[in-house]
């Protein structure tokens, strides 16, 4: 499963960032490497891009390279802020 | 007793030593210029890094040395960054300001500016800083954002560095921040952390060291953070200077290891020391939930399918109305102020061309200028409340689908949108986009937009050559006309961007990173700041291109002089930017003006903008326009409404039928050639519309280009692809309704 594919709220956990070169990269320095959780916090109302929680943070990336980065869930349920 | 700055010592400078650089770095939204302001507290200088056209802000700021007497030192606030590896030049500056390298001075100190709620991200870029052994003090921002705030002292021995926390709104923290900043200064000891990075990465990271240039004089602690650098930017990247012997190491190991995933080797090893240390200092630093909470709720208005769109273009409404109707009062304000000016000149100084060279040139040409300022300092106070507050980022979620359609960012939607007020504000507005291409790109489509200097052309055009009648018995024909122009002017912008993009300013696809960060209340003085200093930039850069423009466009159709006793519709000339048809000069005094035609007629007729109208005929009149648009065109380069204003000084002044003096727009409508035929027919005036909508005849929007661009290549750019472009489709549109036998 991947990120773009990921259902809103769902807390996830990064398995493996895939794509390439300076994107994968820009990523992986955003802290999202393997084992780091991530929830997709909500879809832009045009489809496209999604907005990330990751590290407390909200980050936006479409969904074309969100579909590079391959995800499990953890436990179902609304991510609660303050979680880390 | 002699100081102990880091860069002045052992160093035998014979000529007063430079101040000591202090660098201000940090990711973006963290509050770095908010500080940069409460530290430097004075008005910024901003210039540009050497080579690019990013800009560069800095401040003189006080310091004190370990013998408690005062120093300056420079402040410059870099821009916002995540990493030190870069991709494109601009990434790349960051890197250069904090080595020193393509002249840029050395600094003394870096302050690192961290989001207190954001510490593990904001300290990925901190780390790579101290791996270059660089001087540096840490300032947790926005401590007031976190509930329980970590211990400094704790932090700061985890790390290596001091850190202080902060809250650069409010101005806390900003005395024990100077003390370290001091301390640092004075002390000067670059941080040394050693990374437990795989060891076969290390081993393979030499060749790579040994690539690296001689130029960027590395000192020998550096060689292996700068080949890990190197390792992490070059390849897939847009980065000039790079030799290729460095590409080919970096390359190379990248073969060599490809049974490694280099990239999250070094990313990983950085973040697990960053945790490691984080663990130590207890807490975590998290932001404040009742905060975190508070922005998810707005949220899910702002961003919510339906609710988010009205809200979204309830801004954009907000927008177009202060740009449209609020900047209009003071706008009108400064025109009355230059025609008081001029009055007062007129006045008390003998006629004659000194006299006109100041009323026109020169007052005219101020006032050319500073009747942008309202829209100007209007554009950047709702760009800074947008910024500030967070929703530019949703702004750009929002639209990010429509824009990168055209392959932009969904950024560049303010600036595309405010060039339907004047494309100089606009022009402006793109340094919030952070790359360069994406900027150009928009400053050579916006001027396609139909910004409301067009609106007084276009109305004397349909006015006066098109029928007030209904297509089909019930659709007006010059409110269509009005409508499909801004539907032609949007669909040009976009295909314009969609070419241009894909040509003249080519560029890789980058993926969007957007961070949306909590809403805040903009703080009102750094908007204020912000907003003078554009305003005042305005002023200096452009402004003295658009008055010498004025002066030089007002010499065009005012020399050879005329006989002392010129006619009114002489002296109303170029200078009357914003009149509009109906208010031209002279309805009051019909007879006297018959009179005086025949004696005026040659001053604009032997004008150079009259020989530059004449010798532009035989080019002009494919599309339909004769001698007397050519000077009109010439005219317009003022500005565009000027057109209105020179039409009508060339009518004034070479009527010679009727004698009396009519509107332009019913002159227009009545003028017929010897053969009785109209010159300006329908068809004419559809091929002048196309062409006023698409050509960039606009001296200051020429020059704000160059002032942002730094070269004369891109404004000449436009204007000849917008010449081109239009001259074609006024061409079509002309010979094209020639051919179906329209006149």
């Amino acid at each position: 499963m991947t990120l773009a594919d990921a259902r809103l709220g769902e807390l996830l956990t990064i398995r493996q960032v895939g794509g390439q070169g300076g994107f994968r990269r820009r990523l992986l320095e955003l802290g999202l490497l393997p084992g780091t959780q991530v929830t997709v916090k909500s879809v832009a109302p045009l489809g496209d891009p999604i907005e990330l929680l990751v590290r407390g943070a909200s980050l936006s990336i479409r969904k074309q390279e969100a579909a590079t980065v391959s995800v499990t869930v953890d436990l179902k349920g609304q991510f609660r802020s303050g979680s880390p | 007793m002699t100081m102990a700055w880091p860069n002045a010592v052992s160093v035998e400078v014979p000529q007063k030593p430079r101040p000591p650089v202090i660098l201000l770095a940090g990711n973006p939204n963290t509050g770095k210029t908010t500080l940069f302001n409460a530290l430097s507290g004075e008005a910024a200088r901003v210039g540009n890094y050497p080579g690019i056209t990013v800009e560069r802000r800095s401040a003189s700021i006080n310091v004190q040395n370990p013998n408690g007497s005062q120093e300056k030192a420079d402040l410059v606030d870099l821009p916002g960054a995540y990493s030190l590896s870069a991709r494109s030049p601009e990434e790349k500056i960051t890197l250069e300001a904090i080595l020193g390298l393509a002249s840029n001075p050395v600094p003394s100190l870096v302050v690192l500016v961290v989001d207190a709620g954001q510490l593990a991200r904001n300290f990925y870029l901190l780390l790579q800083i101290m791996e270059l052994s660089v001087p540096t003090v840490v300032a947790i921002n926005m401590i007031d954002e976190v509930s329980s705030p970590p211990s400094m002292p704790e932090l700061s021995r985890c790390l290596g560095v001091t850190c202080v926390a902060t809250n650069a709104r409010k101005k806390i923290g900003i005395t024990e921040l100077r003390k370290a900043i001091d301390q640092a200064l004075s002390s000067g000891t670059p941080p040394s952390i050693n990374l437990d990075y795989p060891a076969s990465l290390l081993g393979e990271l030499g060749k790579i060291a040994d690539a690296l240039p001689e130029s960027w004089q590395l000192t020998e602690s550096r060689r292996r953070p700068m080949a890990l650098w190197a390792l992490t930017s070059i390849g897939d990247d847009e980065l000039r200077d790079i030799p290729s012997e460095l590409r080919l190491a970096c390359e190379n190991m990248r073969i060599v290891r490809n049974d490694h995933d280099l990239d999250l080797e070094i990313v990983h090893t950085r973040y697990a020391w960053i945790e490691d240390c984080l663990r130590h200092a207890q807490n975590k630093g998290l932001s404040n939930p009742p905060k975190r909470l508070m922005s998810e709720r707005i949220d899910r208005v702002l961003l919510h399918p339906v609710l988010g769109f009205l809200a979204f273009a309830l801004v954009t409404i907000i927008l177009f109305q202060a740009l449209f109707i609020g900047a209009d009062p003071l706008i009108h304000l400064i025109e009355i102020g230059v025609s008081a000016c001029q009055s007062v000149v007129v006045h008390y100084l003998p006629s004659g061309w000194p006299r006109d060279l100041l009323v026109k040139g020169i007052i005219g040409g101020v006032g050319n200028v500073v009747v942008f300022l309202p829209q100007i300092a209007l554009l950047f106070a709702i760009i800074g409340f947008l910024e500030d507050s967070g929703y530019m980022s949703r702004v750009a979620f929002l639209i990010d689908r429509v824009m990168r359609l055209l392959g932009l960012h969904g950024r560049a939607f303010v600036p595309m949108i405010s060039g339907f007020a004047c494309a100089v504000p606009a022009i402006m507005a793109t340094r919030t986009l952070e790359r360069q291409r994406d900027r150009l790109l928009t400053m050579l489509v916006v001027p396609l937009m139909t910004c409301s200097a067009r609106l007084p052309v276009y109305t004397l055009i349909i006015g006066a050559l098109f029928p007030p009648s209904r297509l089909g018995g019930w659709l007006p024909l010059q409110g269509t006309l009005m409508v499909g122009l801004y539907g032609f002017a949007i669909v040009a912008t976009l295909g314009a961007a969609w070419v241009l993009g894909r040509t003249v300013v080519k560029a890789r696809r980058v993926p969007l990173i957007l961070e949306l960060p909590p809403y805040r209340l903009p703080h009102l003085r750094s908007i204020a700041r912000m907003v003078v200093s554009r305003s005042g930039d305005f002023l200096r850069e452009a402004g003295t291109i658009i008055l010498l423009c004025t002066i030089v466009l007002w010499a065009l159709l005012s020399f050879p002089r005329a006989p002392v006793h010129n006619g009114p519709a002489a002296s109303a000339m170029v200078t009357h930017v914003a009149q509009s048809a109906q208010q031209l000069p002279g309805n009051a005094r019909p007879q006297s003006d018959a009179e005086r035609a025949a004696e005026t007629k040659p001053i604009i007729e032997r004008s150079p903008g009259a020989w530059i109208g004449r010798t532009l005929e035989p080019v002009l009149k494919p599309l339909g326009f004769d001698w007397r648009i050519g000077v009109g065109l010439v005219g317009s380069f003022a500005a565009r409404e000027v057109f209105v204003s020179t039409m009508a000084l060339v009518y004034g002044i070479s009527d010679n039928d009727t004698g009396a003096e009519v509107p332009l727009r019913e002159r227009m409508r009545v003028e017929r050639k010897k053969d009785g035929s109209r010159p300006y027919s329908p068809l004419v005036g559809a091929s002048l519309l196309a062409f006023f909508a698409i050509a960039c005849q606009c001296s200051s929007t020429l020059a704000v280009i160059r002032r942002e661009t730094r070269t004369w290549r891109w404004p000449a750019f436009l204007f000849a692809y917008t010449g081109i472009l239009a001259w074609l489709t006024s061409f079509a549109i002309y010979q094209g309704g020639r051919l179906i036998g329209l006149s």
